[in-house]
């Protein structure tokens, strides 16, 4: 073991990069959350069933209400935040983050217009004629919406899609970071939010039937979630020694305890035992698997930031 | 003809790890207290008594394929005059992508500013007509080499000719301009 | 997007995209800002000669808005070349640091209490003169005494000098550099200088007993070092640490602490039995040659093997490497040499070795210097002194040393019914405490002092004891007397303020002179300021004032350096000649040529470690650690411990100790570990300047441990009175350990 010593000492860069602290993993989770929920969202809207729960009709305007959140929480890990707006000045091509700020400002006005239509007529109509001067307005705007549910609906799972991957696509194309630099890691943040949203869908009062629906959905999600978090790691086991030492934070390293009761077997491994022993026996799919489902999402979120801004390249030695 | 590009040659030969060229950086260009945009690197090996050591003075090493350029969302990392890796503070939000885009660590955020900072090979003298970076001028060993790497009659190319030398984490991609010599 | 272009950007990594990227940017960059200037450029540049350490590099001091931006290095200067070592760029932490001393102050509480009470600078002055005529008169002016370090301490010596007192003592002498140069004396009739007359940059063969160039950051002399590096010179390096200089050494020799002289004696037999020195020059030049051929005859690589640890294969290479590369072999005379009390002999058995190899007065070895003559400011003679020098209980101890700091500090101490032979101090720039060997003795001096003054600039420990404070202008703040070194080439160099002083302070000339008038010394003191002094002194030279003021160095014209080049030899010893064999020291009842005595250097006690110090490049020992720009690299000693030893002592890398001495003494503060495979598994290393207890040194009190306390024991070089220091062991305590139990009280 060679000695290294160096002089450098900066904030939050040394001894490992520790740049990204809380606001990032919520934003990731809410983010991917509010993915899930467009997507879904979207494919209600096409499947247009007659019967639906009263929660699902409103549920869409999480959407809106929950990014605004996330992205609070991102603005707030900004050092310079009142220079957002520059964000939005440019397009930058190469800049996984540059194509998520325009997505963002991309999803609301979907996702409003979609949770419009989703709403009941009753409750559309309620709220045009209590609208103060905009009722006219108001009017005009859903028509124009209704006229495109089919469009706005799709609009709605590709933007939820892209905006699942996104922020995986972001982490994964870092190579300075072995254990992001995946390009599973894109699709396994989208599994994950699109898991989180069904999840999220099981906690409120919902029929019976969509219950059923959901909750087998949000089954088969998570097993593509765990199919997709093993091939990360085993990429990552099967790679460079750079690759192979980030891996091996979660394989006996400092994260090791937390990423597999956590994220494996409280995330995942648990809830899907559950629901599988719920279908298998008829019961109706209870609220403590989503939680857990939900709380999972949000510590493989956390893990990821922090495990893989410890991670680095290895640096080869100078010296024989 | 092409333009220049501009590298940085320095010899672990000569260097003593003084850090003569972390306080000259810091007074040149008023890097705030806490943070350092260069340093020393010192890496041991063997047993004794049968050891060797390597010492270096690093930055940011300025790479043609530059992550922290292609990470940004706003621009303002970006390519400046003979491919040197420039931020410009009014666009930058703090982010912090480029920090952690950066193999090497060599960014930071200013405390002044709030924006990310780093060796900027000190283009403004350049600019002055100082043909020298401040690290460069003061070395005591005459250990650091700026220049353009593009013409073969520069110290920095004629050193890379003649001398074995090496790049950090070659493997990254990053396609560094400072070069150590062997 | 298709998962195929996911994999694509995810595998294929960022070349597309990063193509992309650049070719946006570049369009982008018409529309980016103009480079940014931190405009740090003086609207005056201002070229002065530095005070961090004791080189005087040349410098140019950028002032803006009446403050210094930066500090770059002067190219007229022939020693920094317009290059500087971390400390001088590092100068405006000084300036600017928020610990500086302000204004005068008097004691108020009791001594080493550290209450004062801000006064006048006349209130001040006034008391320091009527403490000196009080001593004087009762005592007489051999009763004060002046301790000096730095270059404004030439107006004080000119003060106690016309005053009348023997005592003026610098601590560089018998607590550093004394032993090498009495060593150099004796063989050569000449010192080793400072800057020391070493050709580095064309020497072959360069050898390092003990010198840690690269962390000893002696401007010039780093400068040569990489100039021998890259001229490709082959170099050997002695030392128990394996340094920054022993990682570029083709041989670096892992000594065992003490044994230097085996190998140096062994290196000469190698050369005298070989046949391998230079025939011609020691025929020519040399005496006492048949009687050192006699002495190192049975002290050959074999007989040095058990002594050094260094395999005799290795003694009788090196010694090939360095024949075969003479007379440009360079064995370095060093600089802090005061290690285990026969410093002398050691220095004198390098001074040896390069006569053998020739390279004295010879290119690639010790060239000859010239200096500058300006003409000195008129003034009145001196008084005629009679009284001895009070630095030593006997008159005929140390004969050929003198001016030995650690004995005037003795001679104030009183002893059982004996009044002390001292009674004042005068100190300049030197923080004793850190600066001599048993502190404990220091505190017990200056307990009986009847009067301490102090000229500093930043609250060190021995300010927290003085009755008066007297706060000097740092160098940036003030004119001082002209530089003209004895070096390669004749120059004058010149000290000029950037800004005016920060505060309450003055100039050390400014001070010097009110106290000369208080003491009724004014026509000592015929200048109006020191500006005046230096402008009258160049002028009457003939040279260049405007010039000089505005290049900061003038150049005489460049004498011959080496014999090759016309020098004559001439060495002023006793027989005319390089003394091999030294008559003088036999007539003194030392031994006439360096020998190795078996036992002189105790090995440590079981579970202790030889303490060995050094130096941090970006420090002077502890007068920068304070300085946060300086510190910032490198804020606090870590203990170098062997990692052999460390596992045997189940030490972690980083975990904090303190250290204990053979006499108990424990050390105020912790350091972490540094768990090493650099250093010798008997010794352990510290880098000297650190563990300030000084409360007004807000950034550096507690950090890291001080050496100086554990420095209880010296061995006092019986030829010039050199304090050896490296005689001290230690062993670990873990910081867990002390801080359970009640802390122990250090001795003091």
């Amino acid at each position: 073991m060679n000695e290294i010593t160096s002089t450098r000492s900066n904030p939050f860069v040394d001894p490992s990069v520790h740049v990204w602290h809380a606001e990032v993993p919520i934003y990731l989770f809410l983010g991917g959350l509010v993915a899930g929920l467009m997507v879904l969202a979207g494919l209600w809207r096409l499947r247009a069933p007659r019967e639906s729960s009263r929660a699902l009709t409103l549920l869409p305007w999480m959407v809106p209400v929950l990014l605004t959140v996330g992205m609070l929480f991102l603005w707030l890990d900004l050092e310079n935040r009142w220079n957002a707006y520059r964000f939005y000045l440019t397009m930058q091509p190469t800049s996984p983050m540059s194509w998520g700020s325009w997505i963002l400002l991309a999803v609301y006005p979907v996702s409003v217009f979609v949770a419009w239509v989703s709403m009941p007529e009753a409750t559309r109509t309620a709220i045009v004629e209590r609208a103060p001067l905009g009722g006219a307005l108001l009017s005009r705007l859903e028509t124009w919406a209704l006229a495109r549910e089919r469009t706005l609906a799709w609009m709605s799972i590709v933007l939820g899609a892209a905006l699942g991957v996104y922020t995986g696509v972001l982490l994964g194309t870092m190579a300075a970071r072995p254990l992001w630099n995946s390009a599973i890691l894109g699709p396994l943040f989208l599994a994950s939010g699109l898991s989180s949203a069904a999840a999220f869908l099981l906690l409120h009062r919902i029929t019976d039937a969509e219950r059923t629906t959901i909750g087998r959905l949000d089954m088969g999600l998570i097993l593509v979630e765990g199919l997709l978090l093993a091939l990360w790691l085993v990429a990552l086991r099967s790679g460079g020694a750079s690759s192979r030492a980030a891996a091996g934070l979660l394989l006996g390293g400092p994260f090791t305890a937390a990423f597999w009761t956590l994220v494996v077997v409280m995330g995942l491994a648990t809830p899907v035992l559950a629901e599988w022993i719920e279908a298998r026996h008829g019961l109706r799919p209870g609220r403590v698997p989503a939680v857990l489902v939900l709380l999972g999402g949000f510590a493989l979120r956390w893990i990821v930031v922090y495990a893989g801004q410890e991670s680095a390249i290895l640096a080869q030695t100078a010296l024989r | 003809m092409k333009g220049p590009s501009y590298g940085m040659v320095l010899d672990t030969r000569t260097c003593v790890g003084c850090s003569a060229c972390v306080i000259a950086c810091k007074t040149e260009n008023d890097v705030p207290d806490g943070v350092t945009r260069n340093w020393i690197f010192t890496e041991v090996s063997g047993t004794y008594p049968d050891l060797s050591m390597s010492i270096r003075s690093e930055r940011c090493n300025h790479c043609e394929n530059a992550p922290c350029v292609a990470v940004c969302p706003t621009g303002a990392s970006y390519y400046g005059a003979g491919g040197t890796v420039k931020v410009d503070a009014d666009k930058c939000t703090g982010c912090k992508a480029c920090i952690a885009a950066c193999p090497y660590g060599a960014r930071f955020v200013d405390p002044r500013t709030d924006t990310v900072d780093k060796c900027t090979f000190c283009l403004h003298r350049l600019e002055n007509g100082t043909p020298t970076t401040a690290c460069q001028e003061i070395c005591p060993t005459q250990s650091i080499y700026f220049g353009d790497l593009n013409d073969p009659e520069s110290d920095v190319s004629r050193l890379l000719a003649s001398r074995a030398s090496y790049t950090l984490l070659p493997d990254a991609g990053t396609r560094p301009k400072h070069f150590f010599l062997r | 997007m298709k998962r195929r272009d996911f994999i694509r950007f995810g595998s294929a990594g960022l070349t597309a995209a990063a193509v992309l990227g650049a070719a946006r940017s570049r369009q982008l960059q018409a529309y980016a800002h103009p480079v940014p200037d931190p405009r740090t450029d003086g609207d005056r540049v201002v070229p002065s000669f530095c005070e961090l350490c004791f080189w005087k590099c040349g410098i140019l001091a950028h002032v803006k808005d009446g403050r210094v931006t930066k500090i770059q290095g002067n190219p007229n200067d022939p020693l920094s070349g317009g290059r500087l070592c971390p400390r001088g760029a590092g100068g405006t932490g000084l300036l600017y640091d928020p610990d500086r001393l302000q204004r005068p102050m008097i004691r108020r509480g009791a001594r080493g209490s550290q209450r004062f009470e801000e006064v006048s600078w006349d209130a001040a002055l006034n008391r320091v003169a009527e403490g000196m005529q009080a001593i004087t008169a009762r005592h007489g002016a051999e009763a004060l005494a002046l301790y000096s370090h730095g270059y404004g301490g030439s107006w004080f010596e000119h003060l106690f000098k016309a005053y009348g007192s023997p005592n003026i003592t610098h601590p560089s002498y018998a607590q550093c550099r004394g032993p090498r140069d009495a060593g150099f004396e004796l063989t050569f009739g000449e010192g080793a200088g400072s800057p020391e007359i070493t050709d580095m940059a064309h020497a072959r063969c360069l050898v390092l007993i003990g010198s840690h160039l690269g962390e000893n950051m002696h401007n010039t002399q780093v400068q040569d070092f990489a100039s021998s590096i890259r001229a490709g010179g082959d170099l050997i390096v002695v030392d128990p640490r394996f340094s920054t200089a022993a990682g570029k050494a083709r041989h670096w020799l892992p000594i065992k602490p003490g044994a230097d002289l085996a190998l140096l004696l062994a290196w000469m037999h190698v050369l005298i039995t070989e046949g391998l020195y230079d025939r011609d020059y020691i025929a020519q030049y040399a005496y006492g040659f048949e009687q050192l051929k006699a002495h190192v005859e049975p002290l050959t690589p074999e007989w040095a093997h058990p002594r050094t640890g260094i395999d005799p294969a290795v003694i009788r290479q090196t010694a090939h490497l360095m024949a075969g590369a003479r007379p440009a072999t360079l064995v370095h005379p060093g600089r802090h040499v005061t290690w285990y009390g026969n410093d002398t002999q050691r220095s004198r058995a390098i001074a040896i070795l390069n006569g053998l190899l020739g390279s004295w007065g010879r290119r690639g070895g010790l060239y000859s210097s010239s200096q500058l003559e300006v003409m000195p400011y008129p003034k009145p003679a001196y008084p005629t002194v009679t009284a001895a020098i009070r630095d030593r209980a006997d008159p005929t101890l140390y004969p050929l040393g003198h001016e030995l700091a650690q004995g005037i500090r003795d001679a104030s101490i009183r002893t059982e019914g004996k009044e002390p032979g001292i009674r004042g101090w005068m100190v300049y720039g030197s923080n004793l405490p850190t600066t001599l060997p048993d502190q404990r003795a220091t505190y017990r001096a200056i307990q009986d002092l009847e009067l301490l003054v102090t000229v500093d600039v930043l609250p060190m420990e021995i300010v927290g004891w003085s009755d008066v404070v007297l706060p000097e202008a740092t160098y940036l703040e003030r004119w001082d007397d002209l530089n003209t070194p004895a070096y390669r080439e004749p120059f004058v160099s010149l000290r000029q303020a950037a800004v005016d002083p920060l505060f309450e302070s003055k100039p050390g000339s400014w001070i010097a002179k009110e106290l000369g008038k208080r003491l009724g010394l004014a026509s000592y003191f015929p200048w109006n300021d020191a500006k005046e002094y230096v402008e009258t002194r160049v002028r009457a030279t003939g040279l260049d004032w405007e010039r000089l003021r505005k290049d900061g160095t003038l150049r005489g014209s460049p004498q011959p350096l080496y014999y090759e080049e016309g020098v004559a030899p001439s060495f002023a010893t006793e027989s005319g000649k390089i003394e091999l064999y030294s008559a003088q020291l036999a007539g003194l009842g030392f031994d006439p040529m360096p020998t190795f005595h078996d036992g002189e250097v105790e090995d440590p006690p079981a579970g202790y470690y030889r303490l060995l110090t050094g130096r941090a490049p970006t420090h002077t020992f502890g007068r920068t650690t304070n300085n946060r720009l300086l510190s910032e690299v490198f804020a606090e000693n870590a203990v170098w411990v062997n990692r052999a030893v460390a596992a045997k002592w189940r030490l972690q890398d980083g975990e904090r100790i303190y250290l204990k001495n053979q006499d108990g003494v424990r050390s105020t503060y912790s350091a972490p570990v540094k768990v090493t495979e650099r250093i010798h598994p008997d010794a352990v290393y510290l880098v000297h300047g650190y563990g300030h207890t000084a409360k007004g040194l807000r950034f550096a009190q507690a950090r890291g441990i001080d050496d100086a306390e554990l420095i209880t024991r010296y061995k006092v070089d019986p030829i010039m009175g050199g304090t050896g220091m490296n005689v001290n062991f230690v062993t670990f305590l873990r910081a867990s350990d002390v801080d359970a139990e009640a802390a122990k009280e250090v001795v003091t």
